[in-house]
């Protein structure tokens, strides 16, 4: 197989397991042994191990972000800017990418075998939420041997997790990327979660989460649950452009109830699809997981959360499309971050693409990452990473 | 009054920017509002070392201060102080801004609140060509870098070094430095700057009340 001339080319998953004999103790006070993460890493370490940024990813993501694996004709999630020249430039930095904890590419969540019982986990999976699975990501690179990441970057969840590391492992990283992201899960964000769970839950064939023995899989539910979603990725106007009011095969109006907008074609067909991609329990973790993340909680303000984390640079990047994670969340964590005197820039990019902007505007990204990383690894003189040995 | 450390140099600096990069102090804390492209900012940082931080409301000045490898945020200039802890910067700057806000005396005050002292710099509409404009064609006179009338989407004040002076008396602000340019020159003379000034630059702070 040929790859486009600026891929990393093939890349290979990889997993690490750990908390065999101490068990992972959870937010929640339960626990999970073992658990493990899948990943994967491209790039070089350089010899003081100064070049390593962490991706994180969104609620659907994976660890694979870029490249290919064997066999497969689409690259990871975040190809467009991780490899070689690209806004995280592979000659230049070591990318690490793991699945989040609960989710189904590889890391342990509910679909996960339960070494007591020999069966899926289900629903006797514990809740897990964003910090558990920052907590889990900062095992994965200590084991790696990374004292002190240079960057972690990511868009929505991701940005989350973002946010996390930098408030509450704020002596683990040097910059923080967060991108369409906010603080504070709000409660239009839970209202939106729980239909999609509630979809999920009303499919006679969930089951109550035990149905990976059965024939028949919560799709339907979970196709409604993706296609909720899918709107609220989505701009007024970028459906506008995208599909109008636009029929899809019929001439004129059928006057029954087969889906004939474009629009009503998309949202099946992206539906179906997730489903035989996606884990309804997984679904059920991971957005359970956003909902509960709220960074001021604890703390009684966002400044407070902050805290310790002024010695940190920030580029926070929002859209103003975006109606899912609104400009003013990231003005808000502007604001804060601000108050404890971090470095921080900040852009409202004026995109059309809702919240999928976050991974469509390319160029503008490109820019922003490439030149907010170049400063940092002038400032923090991160040497190169020696290449030769792994030139083939 | 005029204490210009270095002469003008820098030939990529505007002179009223170079007039401010000079009374900056080396390795500063500096916040620049309305930081455009971020020139003046990025040769702070180069030349005396400064921590510098910027506000900018456009994308594309963003975009290039960021380019840049500068720190800056999106925000009008509320926006940009009103997040700053007291005494965050020893100099923050406005320059040619004056006369577009609404509320000159509180974004002054609040610049003098964030930083020890505040670098503004403006038209000196008093200039004799200015006012021989107004005299000979009955028309109001275009100040340099200005937009022209009736051009630009947001109004701006004409006012003169005499009207900004009485100004900080009205608003209890010490002018602590004055420095005057004509044709990109620092002005020759000592005495009738309303008349031959061309731009003027002013460090301000806070009235020490005895």
């Amino acid at each position: 197989m040929t790859f486009p001339p600026n891929s990393i080319g093939l890349v290979q998953p990889q997993q690490f397991t750990f908390a065999q004999d101490e068990p992972f103790r959870l937010e929640s006070g339960a626990t999970l042994s073992p658990v493990t993460l899948a990943y994967e890493t491209y790039g070089t370490l350089n010899a003081d191990r100064s070049n390593a940024i962490l991706i994180v990813h969104a609620l659907s993501g994976s660890g694979h972000a870029a490249g290919y694996h064997a066999g497969d004709d689409k690259p990871g999630w975040w190809d467009d800017c991780i490899g070689p020249g690209k806004a995280f430039d592979t000659n230049r930095f070591f990318i690490i990418c793991s699945n989040v904890l609960g989710s189904c590419y590889g890391s342990s969540g509910p679909a996960t075998v339960d070494p007591a019982t020999g069966e899926p986990y289900g629903l006797r999976f514990p809740v897990i939420t964003v910090g558990d699975m920052v907590r889990a990501q900062a095992q994965l690179v200590e084991h790696l041997g990374i004292e002190q990441l240079l960057c972690v970057a990511g868009g929505s969840m991701g940005g989350m997790q973002v946010l996390e590391w930098a408030a509450h492992h704020p002596t683990k990283l040097k910059a923080a990327i967060p991108l369409a992201t906010t603080a504070r899960h709000s409660p239009m964000l839970i209202a939106l979660s729980e239909v999609g769970r509630q979809a999920i839950y009303a499919d006679p064939y969930w089951n109550n989460g035990a149905y990976y023995a059965a024939d028949k899989k919560p799709d339907a539910g979970l196709a409604v649950a993706r296609m909720v979603g899918h709107i609220t990725y989505l701009s007024e106007e970028s459906m506008h452009q995208k599909f109008g009011r636009r029929l899809q095969t019929r001439e004129r109006y059928g006057f029954d109830f087969q889906s004939e907008f474009a629009v009503e074609s998309y949202l099946k067909y992206n539906g179906n699809n997730f489903t035989r991609r996606f884990d309804a329990n997984s679904y059920l973790y991971v957005t359970k997981a956003m909902d509960y993340f709220d960074l001021s909680e604890e703390t009684g303000s966002l400044a407070a959360a902050f805290a310790h984390s002024g010695h940190l640079k920030f580029l926070v990047v929002s859209f103003t499309s975006d109606w899912l994670y609104p400009s003013y969340h990231s003005k808000e964590l502007v604001r804060a971050l601000t108050a404890v005197n971090a470095d921080i820039s900040y852009l409202d990019i004026q995109s059309s693409w809702g919240h999928d902007a976050f991974l469509l505007e390319v160029d503008t990204m490109t820019k922003l990452i490439a030149s907010f990383l170049e400063r940092l690894a002038q400032e923090e003189n991160v040497g190169l990473p020696d290449i030769r040995y792994k030139q083939k | 009054m005029t204490n210009l450390q270095s002469p003008i140099s820098n030939a990529t600096l505007r002179p009223d920017l170079q007039v401010v990069a000079d009374l900056v102090l080396p390795k500063s804390r500096v916040l620049d509002l309305g930081c455009g492209d971020g020139s003046l900012l990025a040769h702070l940082v180069r030349h005396k070392r400064v921590l510098g931080r910027g506000v900018e409301l456009s994308e594309a000045g963003v975009l290039a201060c960021v380019r840049r490898g500068l720190s800056v945020r999106q925000g009008n200039l509320q926006e940009g102080l009103a997040d700053y802890p007291d005494s965050s910067f020893d100099f923050v700057i406005l320059s040619q801004t004056i006369p577009f806000l609404n509320e000159p005396g509180t974004i002054i005050q609040e610049m003098l609140r964030v930083g020890k002292q505040a670098i503004v710099t403006f038209p000196n509409w008093g200039y004799w060509r200015y006012r021989l404009h107004l005299l000979v064609n009955g028309r109001f006179p275009q100040a340099t870098d200005y937009p022209p009338h009736w051009q630009s989407d947001r109004r701006w004040q004409a006012f003169t070094i005499a009207d900004f002076t009485e100004f900080c008396q009205t608003f209890n602000i010490t002018v602590r430095q004055r420095v005057y340019l004509v044709g990109g020159q620092p002005l020759k003379q000592s005495w009738g700057e309303n008349l031959w000034a061309e731009t003027a630059v002013f460090a301000l702070e806070k009235q020490v009340n005895k």
